[in-house]
């Protein structure tokens, strides 16, 4: 129920005063409300639930998790090469 | 499709569930609150590939499975009406009442129809000026902007044959309500982190504080569950019960206040039944007074519906964390997705239609083993 998808934001416009975009989720695009993202421009990821886009992504905080990855990595890369 | 494919890389995942492991000293017990997460854990099998002393039980985030039966039938005696179009998200559609469900009706001749976005119920509601729309306004904190939006949006546009059924439920309610039970074993909690992206994260440190559990705000992918998981046992291990972002890219602290102040432009916190747990004081929304002409229960005359649950489900024990669905005797044979007993085996998020979706009622031990050769079978899956 609480399912939200993050697309890309390619086009935006208003209806009935209210900004609405459309948004490209891999190749099925979607009519999204963009009234409680002010902040959003094209080709922002927006983070889509029930026709609301609810938040951008924040590509910095996306690549965290991988960063931490590639850490562990290399830590183990470390321990490998001492005896 | 990206930020959604590169969280979901089997060799990463399995370096996580390594670092947990190697984190804990201890048995864990972590709750993970919200509904599309315990369909990804058993989806995944995430549960299975984690560390044996820690455990993960599912929590009560599923607003489809906890609305009240006679929230239903009071839907349906709507929906039956001649002159009403009735709008429902997908989901609600085969949650069964006491008499059938939604699509039945359907093919009885009522107009029922599933919107992707409750502004879609509304566009109905102005090109149909002679019908009544009527939307089912479910969900947690992440469906209440979009809800409110289309009351505040139809106000704006002058329908009069707009209204909308209200049964939203609140996360910070119930996850009091499990850690207040006596028999409580949660430790930890991933918490919601579509809920957060609205509402922000000052009432789940309050909770933080107040019980002393770590609460990590934890995304949806895979690697997104077993991030979450770490950084729980880290603060379990660490004795730190705070309250920390994992799905830092979607959630910032503060929420999105926009959203907010929709909420409570058109909501006012109620007390809401909660199916197969009871009532729970302040953990719902319902319309201001200013909004109540909105009402579809008073429009149809529908609040006085009340309907009574099966006695036999279990799912309130399974939605405060303290059952699984295994420990009921009816789970995969009395109940299932197509003749659901109770909260839990309603909707694709409910633990208990998970673990059927996944097969875990092929595994499923015959009733009164005993606590040991209950391990020996839990041993035997991973
Ligand atoms: S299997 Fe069915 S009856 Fe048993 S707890 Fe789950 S929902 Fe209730």
């Amino acid at each position: 129920m609480c399912l939200a998808v993050p697309g890309r934001l390619v086009e935006t416009y208003r209806e009935h005063d209210v900004p609405m975009g459309r948004v490209d989720f891999g190749g099925v695009f979607k009519r999204v409300c963009l009234l409680h993202v002010p902040e959003a421009v094209v080709d922002d990821y927006v983070l889509v639930h029930v026709g609301f886009a609810l938040s951008t992504i924040d590509e910095d905080e996306a690549r965290r998790v991988f960063a931490y990855l590639e850490e562990m990595n290399r830590l183990d890369e470390l321990e490998a090469g001492s005896p | 499709m990206k930020y959604l494919d590169e969280y979901r890389d089997g060799a990463a995942a399995e370096r996580l569930v390594a670092a947990i492991a190697r984190t804990m000293t201890r048995p864990w017990t972590i709750m993970e609150v919200c509904g599309g997460q315990t369909h990804a854990i058993v989806k995944y099998g995430i549960d299975r590939l984690l560390p044996r002393d820690l455990e993960l039980v599912h929590g009560p985030g599923c607003p489809v499975c906890v609305t009240p039966l006679a929230t239903i039938d009071r839907a349906h005696a709507i929906a039956s009406r001649p002159e009403v179009v009735f709008c429902s998200f997908g989901d609600m559609l085969r949650v069964p009442g006491s008499r059938g469900d939604l699509l039945q009706l359907k093919s009885r001749g009522g107009d029922v129809r599933v919107v992707y976005s409750p502004l879609d119920a509304v566009n109905l509601a102005a090109s149909n000026p002679a019908r009544e729309v009527v939307f089912f306004a479910i969900g947690f904190e992440t469906t209440a902007p979009a809800n409110a939006t289309a009351i505040w949006t139809a106000r704006r546009r002058g329908l009069t044959n707009f209204s909308v059924l209200v049964a939203h439920v609140l996360v910070p309610p119930a996850m009091e309500a499990v850690l207040a039970a006596p028999e409580n074993r949660v430790q930890g909690f991933l918490g919601p982190g579509h809920v957060c992206t609205v509402v922000g994260c000052d009432d789940y440190a309050a909770i933080a504080r107040r019980r002393n559990v770590p609460i990590v705000i934890t995304g949806f992918e895979p690697l997104d569950l077993l991030d979450g998981v770490l950084r729980t046992v880290r603060r379990l291990e660490a004795g730190r019960a705070e309250v920390e972002i994992q799905y830092a890219r979607a959630v910032r602290a503060a929420g999105n206040r926009s959203s907010q102040a929709m909420i409570d432009e058109v909501f006012e916190v109620c007390d809401r039944n909660w199916r197969g747990v009871g009532l729970i004081p302040n953990s719902g929304y319902r319309l201001r007074a200013a909004y109540r002409d909105f009402d579809a229960e008073t429009r149809f005359d529908v609040a006085g519906i009340e309907t009574r649950e099966s006695s036999v489900c279990i799912s309130g024990e399974i939605l405060k964390g303290n059952k699984k669905p295994r420990d009921c005797p009816e789970f995969g044979r009395g109940c299932t997705p197509h003749n659901p007993l109770g909260a839990t085996m309603v909707s694709s998020e409910g633990a208990c239609a998970a673990y059927f979706a996944y097969g875990r009622h092929l595994d499923a031990m015959p009733i009164g083993v005993d606590a040991a050769s209950t391990d020996v079978a839990r041993e035997s899956v991973r």
